[in-house]
């Protein structure tokens, strides 16, 4: 069998992200030896795209915020089948991780007696929302990275990890590959650290980079671990949609935060016609109330526009389906009205929204301060992933560790913006101190040469001509991505959800017999036909979890069963892999709540 | 529907040759697409670097008709497509495979940069008190997505290749960032000159008219972290009062 190179570490991150390497930093900080993996140039992960902003109750802009708001606003957002001790966690400890940016070099947009300047955005009761203008992500991504590579840790810069090794039942190391000379590498680790984001390239229309293909999920299930609420998908309602070749590129929510409307083809504000009551006590009903909130009127209402996403994006889908649909599909979002009630609206727009404005300009010839966007929903995030522990981030296998949007629990069923970057850092730091901690209190493992064998075998198979004929693993991926759509997108139904259980299945048997052309050094089809496996995996849980929540909530919504369902209600969809190496799927009551807690939500409503 | 010729650079550091694909052109496709498009049916193996198609993380760096560009913000549109277009990995870094370079040389240099050093909080709960117009000029450089194109242009690395004597024009601007940061307290004046090669600089804006996010790299970064090191280091002045002051840092 092929060599390969072996590295030891205390803690092995993977995935260099916000999670990754807020990880990465806190072990290392413990005196860990702390290696970190990247499947591509460090300060290039999916973090660089987040926009808005990073929600933390600093209430520097409102004095009335606090975590207790968050926390209850975390919940209302997730429908209540969050990990409420997650959530109590992430709202108490994020104002803390966000200040602590600024010490690491961070600068924040300021407000006028120069503290943390915070911005409204969907679900979130009062301004909350720490940003540097539309690309918090960068910010945050390069603070990390710029105080990380002062931290003694060994980056691993395009490398892809292609399975988990165990000892017994504990995670002690990963094998994978550099993707520059394709060469095999195995890093023995105490403790394993999976920070490796979303899976939205399941899917056509997404948000995501090609990175995100499930890795970390599909790791973890293979290692024996729990994934829960995969049926919770998240599609942001508002991506660029004309021209085709940038359909699903994000629109950030602070378009809406910064006074930005939705309006249908007729030019109604169709947000209007559906509050779910939830929220109608915290929402305007009138367009002048609307608007005062978006200007920093304390006394009002937030508007329909700042609902939740999966609502907004529900509402998109019905416009459409009714007639009322911009031309290509989508609806109408409109910045450039602010200019009506502002003299300095199209400078005002330039400076909050500066990405934005450039994004839409260059690659769509649409000036956002004169005409309006069109915009449709696009597969941003999944609530769902690895079973964690909520103060350990440690999964239900020992040893393997998650954080950040690999992981699951804090958002429920629905994400609330702004609630994935602070989500990033806290649990991040979380994951890095409790992994750490494991790692000094067990010794290495032994790895078992037959495991390392075996990956290779398979990850080699790809070069050689399948006797049943070559499929060309791109093609795969698009069927994958076009099928997903159709079947297991915004609205579901059981035929469908069936039907593409079944197509998976067929998927997966050609994704075997991948052809790969050429050599191992920087061969992207090779990378491509490795990676379809995660995505068969993570395809299949949310396929199958979505069948078996028949009610909707959240992100999660079913044709045949329209409303929310109390049976339902506080139960998780948990998934595993069966000793005979088949998808297993289980409901799970969720722990009752905590009496303090419970009373936090009573008095917020 | 119609098509366009594009003409990519194959091959690895032992060498190369431009291969030629005709491929279909639809609305508002980038050269990204181009190139993904092609990779998918005619050459699955064809090497490029990706990640965000939005212009935002800086990893689509090649030179597009000669030019240094994000191949995920050049509009096929704005190119005369009855000519083949020609896309070439960047030429200031060792080349790897097809259009991907090794680029580590820019994070190898950045790790040598003296790291931010903040001076003690403001306030009790540990942040700082910060005016807006006093971050403004930082919050330009902090903009900087590491495409490294303005390294790519830079005729002291891709000329005469002083990679060992001269950290090019996005380490500077990121030593600005620092330098010019309200909160540090750290000089780095010293290394511009000695290690950094700013001297080397003869500030004919190659770098600021690559940048894909605007940013005025020679007049906002490189010229005033000149105009310091001079400052520091030139000024008879100064030069005069440290002889009877030595202990004056």
């Amino acid at each position: 069998m092929a060599t390969y190179e072996t590295f030891e570490y205390d803690v092995l991150v993977i995935g260099a992200g916000g999670a990754g390497l807020r990880a990465a930093i806190e072990a290392s900080g413990t005196g860990a030896t702390v290696g970190l993996v990247c499947k591509s140039l460090l300060g290039k992960a999916h973090t660089v795209m987040a926009e808005g902003g990073v929600a933390a109750a600093l209430a520097n802009v409102d004095d009335r915020d606090n975590w207790k708001v968050h926390f209850a606003d975390t919940m209302r957002g997730g429908q209540y089948v969050n990990n409420w001790r997650m959530a109590e966690l992430h709202a108490k400890e994020a104002p803390d991780r966000v200040r602590e940016l600024e010490e690491w070099g961070a600068l924040f947009d300021r407000t006028k007696d120069g503290r943390i300047l915070q911005r409204n955005f969907g679900g979130h009761r009062y301004p909350r929302l720490a940003h540097v203008g539309d690309r918090t992500g960068l910010e945050m991504i390069r603070t990390l990275q710029d105080h990380g590579i002062h931290q003694g840790i060994q980056v691993y810069m395009e490398y892809t990890i292609v399975a988990l090794l165990k000892d017994g039942e504990r995670v002690v190391g990963a094998f994978g590959f550099d993707r520059e000379r394709g060469r095999f590498k195995l890093f023995k680790a105490k403790a394993v650290i999976l920070a490796t984001g979303g899976i939205g390239r399941a899917y056509k229309i997404t948000s995501n980079s090609w990175e995100y293909t499930g890795d970390g999920h599909s790791l973890a299930y293979d290692a024996g671990a729990d994934l829960i609420d995969m049926e919770f998908v998240q599609f942001h309602p508002t991506g660029m949609i004309w021209p085709p070749s940038v359909r699903g590129l994000l629109v950030t929510e602070g378009v809406r935060g910064e006074g930005g409307v939705l309006r249908n083809k007729d030019g109604k504000r169709f947000m209007f016609d559906d509050i779910p009551d939830l929220y109608k006590p915290q929402t305007a009903d009138n367009e002048e109330e609307g608007w005062r909130y978006t200007q920093g009127d304390v006394n009002a209402r937030r508007p329909p526009e700042l609902l939740t996403r999966d609502h907004v994006a529900r509402c998109i889908v019905r416009e459409n389906r009714e007639g009322r649909g911009s031309p290509h599909g989508g609806v109408f979002l409109d910045i450039a009205w602010i200019k009506e009630r502002l003299p300095d609206g199209e400078e005002l727009i330039k400076r909050k929204l500066p990405s934005m404005y450039h994004q839409f300009k260059q690659l769509a010839d649409i000036d956002i301060t004169k005409e309006p966007m069109e915009v449709g929903p696009t597969t941003h995030y999944v609530m769902g992933g690895i079973r964690v522990d909520a103060d350990s981030q440690m999964s239900t296998v020992p040893g393997l560790f998650a954080a950040g949007e690999c992981a699951a629990g804090l958002h429920g069923a629905n994400r609330l913006g702004g609630n994935s970057l602070s989500d990033l850092l806290v649990f991040g730091k979380r994951a890095g101190e409790y992994a750490a901690a494991f790692a000094k209190e067990n010794g290495p493992g032994t790895i078992d040469e037959s495991q390392i064998e075996e990956v290779q075998r398979w990850a080699l198979q790809f070069f050689e001509e399948n006797e049943q004929g070559a499929e060309n693993p791109y093609h795969i991926q698009a069927d994958l991505q076009d099928m997903m759509q159709e079947l297991v997108g915004i609205v579901r139904t059981e035929s469908e959800l069936v039907q593409a259980v079944g197509e998976i299945e067929k998927l997966s048997e050609r994704a075997g017999r991948s052809l790969v052309t050429g050599h191992r050094e920087y061969n992207t089809s090779w990378h491509t036909a490795l990676d379809l496996k995660n995505l068969m995996t993570v395809s299949e849980a949310v396929a199958r979890a979505a069948a078996v929540r028949k009610e909707s909530r959240g992100g999660h919504f079913r044709d045949d069963f329209s409303e929310k369902d109390e049976t339902f209600a506080n139960v998780n969809t948990v998934v595993n892999k069966g000793p005979d190496g088949k998808m297993e799927i289980r409901s799970e009551t969720i722990p009752e709540m905590r009496d303090d807690l419970k009373k936090v939500i009573e008095e917020m409503v | 529907m119609p098509t366009a010729t594009f003409k990519i650079w194959r091959g690895d550091s032992d060498g190369g040759k431009f291969e030629a694909y005709e491929t279909e052109i639809s609305e508002g496709m980038v050269v990204l697409d181009a190139v993904h498009q092609i990779q998918k049916d005619d050459a699955n193996d064809l090497a490029v670097r990706w990640n965000c198609k939005a212009g935002k993380c800086g990893s689509c760096s090649a030179e597009v008709n000669g030019s240094p560009k994000l191949m995920c913000m050049s509009r096929l549109s704005d190119i005369d497509l009855d000519k083949p277009i020609t896309i070439e990995p960047m030429k200031a870094f060792p080349h790897i495979r097809d259009l991907v370079t090794d680029v580590s040389w820019n994070y190898r240099v950045k790790k040598r940069i003296k790291k931010f050093k903040p001076r003690k909080p403001d306030n009790a709960d540990g942040s700082w008190t910060m005016s807006q117009t006093d971050i403004d000029r930082v919050q330009e450089f902090r903009k900087c997505i590491e495409c490294f194109l303005c390294q790519d242009v830079c005729h002291v690395l891709r000329e005469h290749e002083k990679h060992d004597e001269f950290i090019g024009p996005r380490l500077f601007v990121y030593a600005a960032q620092l330098e010019m940061h309200p909160l540090d307290t750290e000089n780095r004046l010293g290394d511009l000159k000695d290690t950094d090669g700013i001297g080397f600089c003869n500030i004919t804006k190659c770098c600021t008219n690559v940048c894909p996010e605007g940013i005025a790299i020679t007049d906002n970064a490189i010229i005033p972290l000149k105009e310091r090191v001079v400052d520091e280091f030139y000024d008879p002045v100064k030069k005069l009062l440290k002889i009877f002051k030595p202990s004056d840092k």
